[in-house]
């Protein structure tokens, strides 16, 4: 049973387990959706069936297996091949030509979870001519999905979605020329990952680590607040080449962004941005 | 439960509105029916296909003084407008008032889900909150309904003898009860005698 005033003691509560988690082991969740992060710990606490937040925040601090737990509870780990279709099919029509007149090119998947959508992307690439000189980096802060990714395994079920979602894209090729089909799995075309680093990389707490040409971070600035999207935008801002690309989820907005001026709009509605020349 | 037409002693400073199947009908209807100058925003959560697109809030802004617009992740919650959950999202409201979107998993089989609107409208806005379920084909909506009484707010649910499909009105009465219970027509009266 629930009240106003349970509610508001849950706020606090909700406030120090997430400065606990912070402090002990580095993971800053302060900066996210609010609402989100309390129907997740709420979520955990019930399955559990903890008293209270005060009681999970005591296990946190004295069992670090735990934590493991709550980080994939935290995390968004929702994502498909080739999702949302519209969105490959503008980047084959408006930023493939760009990347096209580079000599190498080096892309980002920034929060890249288990990996569908950077296979999504080298596939398109592979089929555009560019994947042999492409360096691509995937990073995600939880180490469990980020094997995931590494590994390439995914069910086979999801594959018929999949197909539909490829060919909905523009896809060229037939879709089953990049997994081998294994019982109850598939498993990504090995030369498909020859040019990916999968590699940890916290949005919220780690810097620039490379220049490149394109960045894709779509459904993660979300789950932010907007003070920590215009701290994540400003390093992709840093991270990009003049010229670069950014790619956003189709419900992210650049425009009430306080670095909007530092991009030129490629397409508003696939929510696709250039950093300008200028400095 | 009460199926006398009560008068309403409050004023909502929002209202939240579950629907799915039938739900395009009632909502037009709603709209058509809301009286000019209703101020008292309204969130609004129709299950739709993921790859459904933007006719509805260009349908339903048509029809009232009410600006009916798909939710924007981060927009403040304002008076005199009506926020639509865009297909493939989950609608939150925030404490300090604001919408947030998300992808994540499904809830009761549905996304965007009217329990997680309803829960987090109902923890950021408690008592000061009226909930509307009407017609729909699955329970989607009865937890959150639970929540938002819980917390103090108000729940009309549509009559589900009234209701074009009435599996989603039976599921929340049956699991949270209702403050009032009533006809299409009773909720747009309703909704109408709010200041």
């Amino acid at each position: 049973m629930i009240s106003e005033e349970i509610n508001e003691i849950q706020n606090i509560e909700i406030r120090l387990f997430l400065e606990a988690l912070f402090q002990r082991y580095d993971y800053d969740f302060r900066n996210y959706s609010q609402a989100h992060i309390k129907r997740r710990i709420l979520h955990r606490m019930n399955l559990n069936n903890f008293k209270n937040i005060s009681e999970m925040q005591h296990r946190i601090l004295y069992d670090p297996s735990f934590v493991q737990q709550i980080l994939l509870d935290l995390s968004i780990n929702v994502t498909e091949m080739y999702r949302d279709p519209s969105f490959y099919a503008a980047v084959r029509k408006d930023v493939i030509p760009i990347l096209k007149t580079y000599p190498f090119i080096k892309t980002w998947h920034a929060g890249c979870s288990t990996g569908e959508e950077v296979y999504s992307m080298a596939i398109l690439m592979k089929e555009e001519g560019l994947l042999n000189r492409s360096q691509i980096y995937a990073t995600d802060f939880n180490h469990k999905v980020l094997k995931t990714a590494k590994e390439g395994i995914y069910p086979i079920d999801l594959i018929k979605d999949y197909t539909t979602n490829y060919q909905k894209s523009g896809g060229k090729e037939s879709f089953s020329n990049y997994y081998d089909a294994n019982y109850n799995s598939v498993i990504i075309d090995s030369s498909l990952k020859k040019n990916i680093v999968f590699a940890d990389h916290n949005l919220v707490t780690d810097s620039v680590f490379a220049e490149v040409n394109l960045i894709i971070c779509r459904n993660v600035l979300i789950y932010f607040n907007r003070e920590l999207q215009d701290k994540v935008i400003k390093l992709f801002l840093d991270s990009l080449t003049p010229g670069g690309i950014l790619c956003l989820g189709s419900k992210e907005n650049l425009q009430y962004s306080a670095h909007f001026e530092m991009f030129s709009v490629i397409d508003a509605h696939e929510k696709i941005y250039r950093k300008e020349y200028r400095h | 439960m009460s199926e006398s037409k009560p008068t309403p002693l409050f004023k909502p400073r929002a209202v939240v509105i579950g629907t799915s199947a039938g739900g395009v009908e009632a909502l037009t209807k709603v709209f058509k029916g809301l009286r000019p100058g209703f101020s008292i925003p309204i969130l609004i959560v129709q299950h739709i296909s993921p790859t459904s697109d933007s006719y509805l809030p260009l349908h339903l802004n048509r029809l009232s003084t009410v600006t009916v617009s798909e939710a924007i992740d981060k927009s403040v919650i304002s008076e005199s407008n009506a926020y639509l959950a865009p297909p493939n999202y989950h609608m939150l409201v925030e404490e300090d008032k604001t919408i947030s979107l998300n992808v994540d998993e499904k809830v009761s089989y549905a996304r965007p889900s009217i329990d997680v609107l309803f829960e987090t409208a109902a923890r950021a806005y408690g008592r000061h909150l009226l909930g509307i379920i009407m017609t729909g084909a699955n329970a989607d909506g009865a937890l959150g309904s639970k929540l938002l009484r819980e917390m103090g707010g108000y729940l009309v649910v549509q009559d589900p003898i009234n209701a074009h499909i009435s599996t989603m009105p039976e599921a929340a009465l049956q699991v949270a009860g209702a403050d009032y219970v009533t006809s299409l027509e009773g909720i747009i009266d309703f909704l109408n005698l709010l200041k």
